[in-house]
């Protein structure tokens, strides 16, 4: 295919995508499970690929994805709910000591930024660790965070470990799609730049890239940084679509599915992400969810059906995946349209299986 | 190698359509929906169950109604929202999709107070069975409850510890839970209104070990301890270990078989207040209930099994009952599957329920004002049924 | 000063729990080099497993703690053949996803198999009797389980320093490739790794839920993790560092729990103590000096 071709390809598939989600938006679908499906969809695709830019491009093993998702959405709603409404938000706590409310847009970026420096924080003496220690180090983090956003002294501000809520969200689904899509191409930016090929260096081998005059400290930690900013912009808007927040909810549990979705992904490829997600998404909350119930087939009531199944079944395909299917669903490749070519001029591999016993004979 | 992954990536997508499929099963004649949002799974599981089991009762019953001359078949659509408030508004949109007329639920005021916003936005009106945390309705025009809140429930209990000589008591909140945090709030203002003492504490989700946060409790006449079915049971093993003889009070959750049999013998001394009593011989519509649910119940093993083990009609269980049955009220008189047609019937329900005489006020809360407090009979393990009481208003 | 008794008791009956779990990671970290998630669920089914078995009518419940250390055992091997061993030679975070899963599996499995509700754990004659020390009541069992502990650390520090199958441990734990080639069976080893973990996750399964009498399924997950914290805290690799390790969590936190100010922390203090160590002496304790090859 040609360069022009592609990228023309490319632009009708945006605006094919993006006319369905007006579409969705307008119709009675918009309070369907494919919409919720898709909101949430677009914003673990954003943690996701966040934690892929950690993981999988410069190879710093971290899972403390869902602390600063925490940081994230509690800036959020602690500094949008508005002031009337804050009497009855912190109602065990006189109205809480902030009393101001500011817009949307800002909210977002700062709660970014206040993971952001967290990140920057921790990492000082984290990011010297080395693979699993690093791992267990920022799942300790996250812990910490959790528990102290719950501490009861500090409640005025946090609302100690009740639920925050009344904070405005948003009307429009295109709204998450819009902030995913913004953030996603300024990692991709990232990514393809220099620094992003020092990023890359690091994961392959860190002591030849210190070698090539790559400063280990200062890329490990803007890409730990930077990271930690999407994804505390990916929890202000997880915060927007549940509407309420409550830090009880963000445990190592959370961290784990965006892990797997990275996995199940392609651990090194950014529209490996964002496809798992929406399958994983999909999967979980609206395919899978007739296990929970007691089915009928053919009038012959069918075993094992009933509350839990869907999460027995879900857990069994993830270890499939993890066990043999390892690279995941892109590998560390990217999405393109030779790729799609190729894939539909020989769907199984059928063909280029049998040239490659052919080769095998010749060099015999 | 490369082949088998794809083959398996298609037999997985195979399987996922065939179980959409089967999913969504052709349905023929008129169906209304009634969603039910409750724990299956989680903390809360153990409440929810008998919640849906009453409500399923009075589905029984009641499996059709006739909507605008025409008969209507009534389809339960039940969902899991696994005790957590971060899980339940997906839960809660998963109903909305399946286009139920009206929702039933929640145990657990957390949830409800998650989900609500969901629910008025989508215009589909809620009947809480169990959740009393005051915000649950709170400036929410979609929410009502078929129960009491917990501004009296507290003040029940700390008129109770008065009435029972307690100076000092220790109230035992579990963080981040509304509906405990709640409780915990109304009965210290009730109880220190009064002039008694209170030591708080607090202990966070998933917490097993209460020795050292209950050593606190060592000289309190009373412990006040709003909490799950999971928990209840350890905090009165441990916090009898460390207090022998303080009472121990609690609310309308710990009504479920399950607490009994797992706190054994140290069930001592303990007292709850709750929304019903199956001896309750003062409304015949209760009498003609338990009967009737207790034949139920005794007709499938699967289903003692969800209550607890045993053939008690809990509380909840009630409740869920009179929920469905409020709803079938407003229907009939909205004569419409119209959320909003429903929710504006529902202001002007009265009818009797087996809890009690049934109407909501303005915000959508039940006009009640009595509570049954009840007590654990260790030997022959099971609830006893101590008094009613009420308070001035 | 009852007080303090009755804290320090619970605290050291905490922190042996702790150490018998904490062993079995730090062993298995010791040879394969993976944190093993999946252990703080085994330790939870493990609790599942004794009480289906022993609601089994006409049960001798000596049989049934038998049958159950057993098929904990069974099921560590299992893990370890089914989800560990296809992904030797992949990269060291793929066994760790893979830990995760398993830990997601068995998670989901438990809450589909009990209906998500606690079960009440079957006493166990003799350590489920109460008896009064330093004016303190308190269990048996708090006093049996750091007896126990101890023992079975002491026979486990004997077993990996006079046998053959120790001798050949210590040589995996020091040097993967280089014990394959001196003959080494590998793969027994491993699995012999994760049977003894599994038999220590076992007793001590059997030991916690005595204590606290009921078994919920997400029980295992901070459990787990603290003990883990344990293990790096006393040096990953050193048994004996675990268990330490495992006292001083176990005690502390029951301290900071009996203060209401700061209760709320008592989780983020296990976790705050993993980094303070974790920046001052990365090898714990006790570890032994990594060197990074090149």
């Amino acid at each position: 295919m040609k360069k022009r071709t592609k990228i023309l390809a490319s632009l009708i598939l945006a605006a094919a995508f993006l006319t369905v989600l007006i579409l969705i938006d307008n119709s009675p679908l918009k309070s369907s499970m494919l919409s919720t499906c898709l909101q949430k969809g677009a914003i673990y695709a954003l943690v996701a690929v966040s934690m892929n830019l950690l993981n999988g491009f410069t190879g710093l093993f971290s899972l403390g994805q869902a602390g600063f998702m925490l940081i994230g959405a509690y800036t959020y709603g602690i500094l949008t709910i508005p002031v009337a409404a804050r009497a009855s938000v912190y109602q065990y706590f006189e109205g809480g000591i902030v009393q101001f409310a500011i817009p949307v847009i800002p909210a977002i970026i700062i709660a970014g930024v206040l993971a952001a420096c967290f990140a920057a924080l921790i990492g000082l003496p984290v990011l010297k660790l080395k693979s699993d220690y690093l791992a267990i180090a920022t799942l300790g983090f996250a812990e910490i965070l959790r528990a102290l956003i719950q501490w009861q002294q500090i409640a005025p501000l946090t609302n100690g470990s009740n639920m925050l809520r009344a904070f405005p969200t948003y009307n429009s689904i295109l709204f998450p799609f819009i902030i995913s899509a913004i953030c996603i191409a300024m990692i991709v930016l990232l990514i393809r730049s220099s620094y992003g090929r020092a990023f890359k260096a690091i994961r392959e081998d860190e002591i030849a890239a210190e070698a090539m005059g790559v400063n280990l400290f200062k890329h490990k930690m803007m890409s730990f940084v930077i990271s930690s900013f999407f994804a505390g912009v990916g929890g202000a808007l997880l915060a927007m679509f549940q509407a309420s927040v409550q830090a009880k909810g963000f445990t190592s549990a959370m961290t784990y599915e965006i892990l797997l979705i990275v996995v199940i992904g392609g651990i090194g490829s950014i529209t490996g992400s964002i496809i798992a997600s929406f399958l994983f998404v999909c999967c979980m909350e609206w395919w899978l969810r007739f296990l929970d119930q007691v089915q009928y087939l053919g009038g012959v009531k069918l075993p094992l059906m009933r509350t839990g199944f869907r999460m027995v079944v879900f857990s069994v395909i993830i270890m499939i995946i993890v066990l043999f299917w390892r690279k995941g669903i892109m590998g560390n490749k990217e999405f393109s349209w030779d790729a799609i070519g190729k894939f539909f001029r020989d769907p199984f591999g059928l063909v280029s299986r049998k040239n490659k016993k052919g080769e095998g004979i010749t060099n015999e | 190698m490369k082949r088998m992954h794809k083959i398996i990536a298609l037999l997985m997508v195979l399987v996922l359509a065939v179980g959409m499929l089967a999913g969504c099963g052709a349905e023929k004649g008129k169906v209304i929906k009634i969603g039910i949002f409750e724990p299956g799974t989680g903390e809360n599981a153990g409440g929810g169950k008998q919640e849906v089991l009453g409500i399923r009762y009075a589905h029984s019953l009641v499996p059709e109604i006739e909507i605008g001359g025409e008969t209507y078949k009534i389809e339960l659509v039940e969902v899991d929202n696994q005790s957590d408030a971060t899980k339940a508004p997906s839960a809660a949109q998963q109903l909305i999709s399946a286009k139920v007329s009206v929702v039933l639920g929640t145990y657990g005021s957390a949830c409800a107070i998650a989900a609500g916003s969901i629910f008025a936005q989508n215009k589909t009106p809620a009947i809480g069975c169990s959740c009393t945390n005051p915000q649950v309705t709170e400036g929410n025009d979609y929410y009502f409850r078929v129960c009491f809140l917990d501004p009296f429930q507290g003040t029940v209990m700390a008129n109770l510890a008065l009435e029972q000589n307690c100076k000092k008591v220790g109230v035992l909140t579990q963080a981040g839970d509304d509906y405990s945090v709640g409780l915990g709030n109304y009965f210290t203002e009730a109880f220190k209104n009064a002039g008694g003492t209170v030591v708080p504490a607090s202990f966070q989700t998933g917490e097993t070990d209460f020795s050292a946060i209950v050593a606190n409790f060592k000289d309190c006449d009373a412990v006040f301890a709003p909490s799950s079915i999971e928990t209840g049971p350890l905090i009165i093993k441990q916090l009898r270990a460390v207090n022998k003889d303080c009472l121990i009070l609690a609310s309308d959750t710990w009504e479920n078989g399950k607490i009994i049999e797992n706190a054994g013998d140290a069930a001592t001394n303990v007292y709850f207040s709750t929304f019903f009593d199956e001896n309750d011989d003062s409304n015949t519509k209760s009498k003609e209930f338990v009967d009737g649910y207790k034949k139920w119940l005794n007709s499938d093993s699967a289903n003692l099994n969800n209550n607890g083990g045993d053939d008690t009609v809990a509380a909840v269980s009630a409740l869920g009952y009179d929920a469905y049955m409020a709803a079938i009220e407003a229907i009939k008189a909205a004569d419409s599957t119209d959320g909003t047609a429903i929710r504006d019937a529902l202001k002007d329900v009265e009818m009797t329920g087996v809890t009690g005489d049934l109407s909501f006020d303005e915000k959508g809360d039940a006009n009640k004002n009595m509570a049954y407090i009840k007590t654990i009979d260790v030997e022959n393990e099971c609830f006893k049924f101590l008094k009613t009481q009420t308070i001035a208003e | 000063m009852n007080n303090y008794v009755q804290l320090l008791l619970s605290g050291i009956a905490v922190g042996s729990l702790y150490a018998l779990i904490a062993i079995g990671y730090t062993m298995v970290y010791g040879i394969l080099r993976l944190i093993n998630f999946a252990h703080g669920d085994m330790f939870m089914i493990s609790g599942f497993f004794l009480i289906y078995i022993a609601a089994v009518p006409h049960m001798p419940i000596w049989l049934a703690l038998i049958i159950t250390i057993l098929l904990t055992v069974l099921l560590g091997f299992m893990i370890e053949r089914c989800a560990y061993k296809p992904l030797r030679s992949a990269p060291r975070m793929s066994v760790m996803i893979s830990a995760i899963g398993v830990s997601y599996l068995l998670q989901n499995f438990a809450t589909y198999f009990t209906g998500g509700l606690a079960q009440a754990y079957p006493p166990i004659p003799w350590i489920s009797n109460e008896i009064e020390i330093f004016g303190v009541t308190t269990k048996l069992i708090t006093i049996v389980t750091p007896i126990l502990t101890i023992v079975l650390v002491l026979a486990l520090v004997a077993l990996i320093k006079f046998t053959k199958i120790g001798m050949a441990m210590r040589a995996v734990s020091k040097d993967f490739e280089t014990s394959q080639l001196m003959g080494i069976k590998i793969n027994s080893v491993i699995s012999m790794t994760f049977i003894i973990g599994s038999f220590l996750a076992a007793i001590g399964s059997i030991m916690y839920f005595s204590y606290y009498e009921q078994v919920s399924p997400t029980i295992g997950a901070m459990p787990g993790l603290k003990s883990f914290v344990a293990a790096v805290f006393g040096g990953i690799g050193s048994i004996p560092g675990a268990v330490i390790g495992a006292y001083i969590i176990g005690i502390c936190e029951n301290l900071i729990k009996s203060y209401p100010a700061i209760a709320d922390l008592s989780n983020a203090f296990t976790f705050i103590l993993l980094i303070v160590i974790l920046i001052c002496k990365p090898n714990g304790l006790f570890g032994e000096k990594l060197s990074e090859k090149v």
